[in-house]
């Protein structure tokens, strides 16, 4: 628990394809820390291996060097405390199985006892909204639902830090505009540490208090801004300060550089 | 929808079940009445047939022990194939150790397996189970590792992600997505084994239906050989409809998703 110590520590990482074709390097040098309960932002061009450094985090990809620490001990394969919401709800939730027992089928295998664990899945039901569809089919309810779904079966999970990658990339605007408050909601109200992969610039923004811009690949961090927008936010009002316009800027033109390409280093444009 | 529409498209759906094998039966009475042929016997004939031969002892001596061969048979080729199928399905390596036996032997037609079964197991019951299990289980089989191989990648993140255990991760995502797969296996066996039960019969045996059948054409008993072929005819109906009732009972979210999709 929070202690001074970074809740996660990456340290050079760096992944590599091995192909018939050559190697291919997905990520080349990475390191940022991240504390308790912040929401991380991680942006960048298309294809520039946010996938990869996001599956090297939580422990699904073995990167190929380099140090992924989680509470200062090194992350070897799926940790308990760690939850991944993906892009395809479609793919990740099990069509089988209800909303409930989607939500419930993580907490299976922990130790706890039936009226704990019911409790659990009702309670993340209700944080996402979704306290009538429990015994609804996934396939039975709209995409914006699906993904809640799949967010309430994240923290029921109860993790110490959520990533989400690229979560909402496949949901119509007003549905994304719910989400990424839902989103500041659990992350407020339940101090959730999250690690937010997104290709939208203008979502990296309104929803981190940091946001790490990623360069094109082999990627490196490009940029590490903090994020001054006041910590209440709204779609509307937020979303028209001079200063989110500002840094939305500042995020786009630094992915335009990093597009361009890997050679140009470092940040050139001063804000403020 | 009203609740009328579905009522009269049930009827509707009757009429044609039942039009058609109507006509025929009335084709074949005319026909057979016409024909010279001894061999070829009308339906009041295999119908009278029917009732004297199968509706009594015979049904106990030789109908019922059929039926158990086959339901062993279905029962150990689905119990098998599946389990087989996951356990190739998953592990690539054993996949690919195994594939061209697995051909080689798919390849094979299964009733030329019924002497060397004969020979190996003598002329039993479990012999003829065997028989049923050696064609039966290849659909099962091979459609059960398609099935577990097309898995899709992210759901089996997904249940890595959370840590699933392993026993979890087959009763609750690999083996429900593989369902599908598995059911149309399935329903490819049950013909299969319905076959490979009369000819196992028919080669070696002092009792079931094949045996009975193929004892009917010998002593030229010809109406009552074809009121066999009718009661084969009818326990295939049977498997189908059974197989209709289990299939929609476990595959009902695959169903209820299609039809979502299409909408």
């Amino acid at each position: 628990m929070p202690d001074g110590s970074p809740l996660l520590r990456v340290e050079h990482l760096r992944k590599v394809y091995a192909s018939a074709t050559g190697d291919v390097e997905a990520v080349a040098d990475l390191s940022f820390t991240m504390d308790h309960g912040e929401l991380v932002c991680i942006v960048g061009p298309s294809g520039c291996g946010k996938t990869t450094l996001l599956k090297c985090l939580a422990g699904l990809l073995r990167p190929t060097s380099g140090v992924v620490e989680m509470d200062g001990s090194p992350v070897t394969g799926p940790s308990p405390a760690m939850a991944v919401v993906f892009q395809e709800y479609g793919r990740s939730l099990y069509p089988w199985l209800t909303v409930r027992g989607n939500v419930e089928l993580p907490l299976r295998h922990q130790k706890l006892s039936r009226a704990v664990r019911d409790r659990t899945v009702s309670d993340a039901l209700e944080a996402v909204g979704l306290p009538h569809a429990a015994r609804s089919h996934p396939w039975q309810l709209s995409g914006g639902m699906q993904q809640r779904v799949a967010i309430a079966r994240a923290i029921a999970y109860r993790p110490e830090v959520l990533i989400m990658d690229e979560p909402f990339a496949a949901v119509d605007a007003q549905t994304r505009a719910d989400l990424e408050d839902l989103v500041r909601e659990l992350h407020l109200t339940r101090g959730i540490s999250t690690v937010f992969v997104t290709h939208d610039i203008d979502e990296s923004v309104y929803l981190g208090r940091r946001v790490l811009v990623l360069s094109h690949a082999p990627t490196r961090v490009r940029e590490d801004l903090v994020i001054d927008l006041p910590p209440e936010r709204d779609q509307l009002t937020t979303r028209a300060l001079p200063r989110f316009t500002e840094l939305r800027t500042r995020v786009y033109e630094q992915i335009q550089r990093a597009k361009r390409g890997p050679a140009e280093a470092g940040p050139a444009i001063s804000v403020g | 929808m009203t609740a009328r529409r579905p009522a009269l498209r049930i009827a509707a759906n009757l009429l044609f079940a039942l039009g058609l094998p109507a006509v025929a039966v009335v084709l074949w009475g005319v026909w057979s009445a016409r024909s010279d042929n001894r061999f070829l016997a009308g339906p009041l004939a295999v119908l009278d047939a029917f009732r004297r031969t199968w509706i009594g002892p015979a049904f106990v001596d030789d109908v019922l022990p059929s039926l158990l061969r086959l339901a062993l048979g279905i029962a150990g080729s689905i119990v098998l194939g599946v389990a087989a199928g996951i356990a190739i399905g998953s592990l690539r390596r054993l996949r690919e150790t195994l594939g061209p036996l697995l051909e080689f032997f798919r390849a094979i037609p299964p009733p030329v397996l019924i002497p060397v079964a004969m020979l190996l197991l003598g002329i039993t019951g479990t012999m003829k189970v065997v028989v049923i299990m050696s064609g039966a289980i290849w659909p099962i089989l091979l459609n059960t590792i398609d099935g577990v191989r097309a898995t899709d990648s992210v759901m089996l993140e997904t249940a890595d992600s959370y840590r699933i255990p392993r026993w979890e991760r087959l009763r609750f995502v690999v083996l429900p997505a593989a369902a599908p797969r598995i059911m149309t296996g399935v329903r490819q066996a049950l013909s299969v084994a319905l076959i490979l039960m009369v000819i196992s019969e028919m080669f070696a045996s002092s009792s079931g239906l094949g045996y009975r059948i193929a004892y009917f054409q010998r002593n030229y008993l010809i109406a009552e050989m074809w009121s066999g072929i009718l009661l084969l005819g009818l326990i295939g109906i049977l498997l189908a409809v059974l197989f209709g009732l289990v299939e929609r009972r476990v595959l009902r979210w695959y169903q209820g998703m299609k039809e979502i999709t299409r909408a």
